[in-house]
């Protein structure tokens, strides 16, 4: 506030009648104070706008204009602090026209404001709702403007803008400017120039019709692009938190050959061990609240590893080697699970929040953002892909896994400590599990029916890799991924996810091992 | 995967349905039918509100409902516990049976709907002008009859085909009907498959010209259900006894050897994977018009997955076992339901895992270790 009013007097640029006459004045005068303010070039300029259209400036009896913020109030004509703040304030009165005024003097200002992204976004707000009486502000800005982004931004706003001129010549230009578009406002507005009524174009003239159409093809197939990333994207995306969801059972089902209903109930674990860790962050170090989620890793793994292994030790174990009963009993541990956790945590989804480093996206097209938390579940599965790949094939107990998986026999009569390492690796696959829960805590909701949505894809997506492969399992979970994507944007969500159940139960029966058979005697033991 | 199914193989042939045929037996079902037609009628309807021997009409709902629960927990016995494929999938054959019982239902109602209309409620709310062609001929009983009977059974013949064709067993199996009613539980969640969307059918007000919750309809409904079980129990016995039910039983504890043995799996299995799925969508057909609704929720894994665990509470590879599974669940659920909600699921989990663990012949099962 005292810089405000620091700012108010040394610039002066600004003169006291002025603001009278906005505050005062009829509408006319009002619409002259406005270009005047604008016109001045203060740095006060634009904030003090931006107040008035806030409804914060007031005016308290027939002469003082004040600037209520809350408790404190400062006087626009002197710049001085005003306390108490007067009771007989009024507020000023914006009516259409003069929020319209308010409205293009702001964009003018913010055009030309010294920061780089002030302009970008005002530029990018005026793309989206471009009028006609922003086209000199504009004009100004771009004769200014050096930065390649913001101007091709603004030259794109100037063109839609001229279309709806009178001179033909204005208006050619400005279609012929259109082709550098990639935003979809830009298609419906030359399809508007295409469009005919009764069997008569709209628009009369056909050497614009013709190059209307020209920079529609244009537009339309860099829109086509961007729509064809975004759909990979959301594929891949898709396809890395199916892959998450499903290691952890390539190593319980695919290695171990059990089959754990549970699993999802597990991820679930992950998701609300995330839950926990974020309040605890939240209650006694508010400070570092962005760093939960690298803490909350090793916290769900554990998590769900331990509860996987009391799991294994008490019910599975004495079950090995019948596969119904344990999908029975494994069914029961997730009701169990799912209930403990309601009676926990009650039924209602729990509330799980990004760190603000997740928020936002990369913007790779105006119509193309790939979300930050998206990003970051791909780098993170891929991790956990490579620390698992590494983990059975160069540590100790990866090879005991594998020698358990291919041979039982031999490995406990070779000294392979059998019972003690499908108790390990059941706890890593229910710990990946675990990872996939606080992953997928980022991105959906978090609450008791978790895992439920997640069983039948990620076994899907194992039958489908083939069981006892892990590089069957990424393809099978990227495959899935991208082509339920693909199918979503041609016949919608739930289709597609049909047709894709569909698919497996045909693919399966002609290849029943799936898409990596084991080769050798594996197959039929 | 030879291993993977339990050693049922010694209790498998003639012995341990032998009491069935024995006078002891026979004498229990005679009793059961005189109960079931006789006594719950009379209870119901005859004998006065106020008595003792009055028998509620919740009661007879409950009851009725468990018995349609039983002809499914049976027809999953034929399939899993004498044939060892245990399907995830009943839940889909039970619901389309009574999807198709409920359409004929819901073209009953006529214009006593809250619009007034000749379409369904749902329909008129989405709008729509006529019946789709799959609602066509859906007003006679007898088409939805015929149709309770050919839908599943269809689905189930093409599907078990192609499966057992490829010889895709134990788990894998499992796995893919569960698929397979998860893929048809979000079908028939869109408004735009035309079966009412998340609610279903319900509101039902006429079977056959009857109104619908009148005690005398809901009697008539509760003995054909209960015909219908005693007939399926009938139809089991004849088909575990027979050379059928042998190879059956055979293919379950070795399939290979009875392929090396000259027979084709494939029929056996088709045959009476078939007969399961139609059985099931007979009990849907009967379990609609007395409970009132039906709705995707039924086509639910979870659903499925229940129906498994009442056949094994029960005692696989014996026929009364399911029945009483069936009973004892459902009695179970309704009495926590009531009055423990919250600790429902930890009483079924709890049964999943004790009964697999420490009871894998069920109820049943207890029966036969004291008798011999």
């Amino acid at each position: 506030m005292a810089a405000l009013a620091w700012a108010t007097q040394a610039a002066g640029a600004i003169a006291p009648e002025t603001i009278r006459d906005l505050a005062f004045g009829e509408s006319d005068a009002r619409g002259k104070a406005i270009a005047a303010i604008v016109a001045s070039g203060d740095a006060q300029a634009l904030p003090l706008l931006q107040a008035v259209l806030d409804g914060e400036v007031k005016t308290a009896g027939e002469d003082r204009v004040l600037q209520v913020k809350g408790d404190t109030a400062t006087d626009l004509l002197t710049g001085k602090s005003v306390a108490p703040v007067p009771d007989n304030l009024d507020d000023l009165v914006v009516n259409n026209r003069m929020r319209r005024e308010l409205g293009t003097a702001l964009a003018a200002l913010k055009l030309t404001a010294p920061e780089r992204g002030t302009r970008l976004a005002a530029a990018k707000e005026l793309q989206s709702n471009a009028e006609e009486d922003a086209l000199p502000a504009i004009s100004t800005a771009l004769a200014k403007e050096s930065d390649p982004e913001v101007k091709g931004l603004l030259a794109l706003t100037q063109a839609s803008i001229q279309l709806s001129s009178t001179d033909k010549a204005t208006r050619l230009a400005a279609v012929k400017a259109l082709t550098e578009s990639d935003s979809g406002s830009t298609r419906t507005l030359l399809l508007g120039l295409l469009e005919r009524k009764n069997g008569q174009y709209v628009e009369p003239d056909d050497e614009l019709r013709a190059e209307a159409e020209r920079s529609l093809r244009a537009v339309e197939s860099r829109l086509a692009k961007g729509e064809m990333v975004a759909r990979i994207f959301s594929g891949i995306s898709l396809g890395t938190i199916l892959l998450l969801a499903a290691l952890g059972l390539a190593i319980t089902y695919g290695l171990m050959g059990v089959i754990n209903m549970a699993h999802g109930e597990l991820i679930m674990i992950g998701a609300y061990a995330t839950y926990v860790v974020q309040n605890l962050f939240r209650q006694y170090f508010p400070g570092a609240f962005d760093a939960y989620l690298v803490c909350a890793i090793p916290v769900a793994f554990a998590a769900a590893a331990v509860v996987g292994m009391i799991l294994e030790r008490t019910v599975i174990r004495w079950l090995y080697g019948r596969p119904l009963e344990t999908l029975l009993a494994t069914w029961g541990l997730s009701l169990i699970l799912i209930q403990a956790v309601r009676t926990i945590f009650g039924a209602q989804n729990v509330q799980v929040e990004n760190p603000s480093w997740m928020s936002g996206g990369v913007e790779i097209m105006t119509n193309v953002v790939l979300p930050w938390s998206r990003i970051a579940i791909i780098v993170f599965s891929a991790m956990v892909l490579t620390l698992m790949w590494l983990l059975l094939t160069r540590t100790r107990l990866g090879l005991f896994v594998r020698a358990v998986t291919q041979n039982r026999a031999m490995a406990s009569s070779l000294g392979v400590p059998t019972a003690r390492v499908d108790m390990l690796a059941f706890g890593l696959g229910s710990g990946i599990a675990g990872l996939a829960g606080c992953a997928l805590s980022q991105i959906g909701n978090v609450g008791p029916d978790l895992g439920q949505s997640y069983i039948v894809d990620s076994f899907m997506v194992v039958v489908l890799g083939g069981v006892g492969q892990l590089a069957g399992t990424v393809y099978a979970a990227l495959g899935l991924g991208i082509v339920n994507k693909f199918l979503e944007a041609w016949q919608g969500a739930v289709l597609a996810k049909i047709a894709v159940l569909v698919f497996i139960i045909i693919f399966i029966q002609k290849r029943p091992q799936g898409m990596f058979a084991l080769k050798g005697r594996t197959v039929e033991a | 995967m030879a291993v993977s199914f339990v050693p049922l193989s010694t209790t498998a042939g003639v012995p341990h349905f032998a009491w069935l045929s024995s006078r002891g037996g026979l004498a229990a079902i005679a009793l059961a039918a005189v109960m079931l037609f006789v006594v719950v009628p009379i209870c119901n309807l005859v004998v006065p509100a106020g008595s003792t021997f009055h028998l509620s009409d919740y009661w007879v709902t409950l009851g009725g409902k468990i018995m349609c629960y039983a002809i499914v927990a049976l027809a999953m016995d034929l399939i899993w516990g004498y044939t060892g494929i245990l399907s995830l999938g009943h839940g889909l054959f039970f619901a389309l049976g009574g999807y198709a019982m409920g359409m004929y239902l819901m073209r009953s109602i006529g214009r006593d709907g809250v619009y007034q209309s000749n379409l369904p409620d749902f329909m008129v709310f989405l709008d729509w002008k006529a019946y789709p062609w799959y609602w066509s001929f859906t007003d006679h009983f007898w088409y939805a009859a015929l149709l309770v009977v050919l839908v599943p059974g269809l689905l189930a013949f093409v599907f078990g085909y192609f499966a057992f064709r490829s010889r895709i067993k134990g788990v894998y199996f499992s796995i893919i009907t569960q698929a397979l009613t998860y893929a048809a539980m979000l079908l028939f969640f869109r408004n735009d498959t035309g079966f009412g969307g998340n609610n279903g059918f319900t509101d039902f007000k006429r079977i056959l010209g009857f109104p619908i919750t009148a005690p005398s309809t809901r009697m008539a409904l509760f003995v054909i259900t209960a015909a219908a079980l005693l007939g399926f129990l009938a139809l089991g016995r004849a088909i575990v006894r027979s050379k059928l039910g042998r190879v059956l039983t055979a293919i379950r504890d070795a399939e290979s050897r009875v392929m090396f043995s000259g027979y084709n799996p494939l029929w056996f299995k088709l045959f009476i994977w078939t007969l399961s799925a139609v059985i099931c969508g007979i009990a849907g057909a009967l379990y609609v018009p007395q409970v009132g609704i039906i709705n995707p929720s039924e086509m639910s894994p979870a659903n499925s997955i229940e129906i498994a665990i009442w056949t094994a509470v029960g005692g696989r590879g014996t026929l009364i076992g399911p029945v009483i599974g069936a009973a004892v669940v459902n009695l179970g659920k309704s009495w926590f339901t009531q009055t423990l909600p919250e600790y429902w699921l930890f009483a079924l989990g709890l049964v999943f895992i004790l009964v697999t663990l420490f009871l894998p012949r069920g109820i049943a099962g207890l029966w036969r270790r004291r008798a011999s």
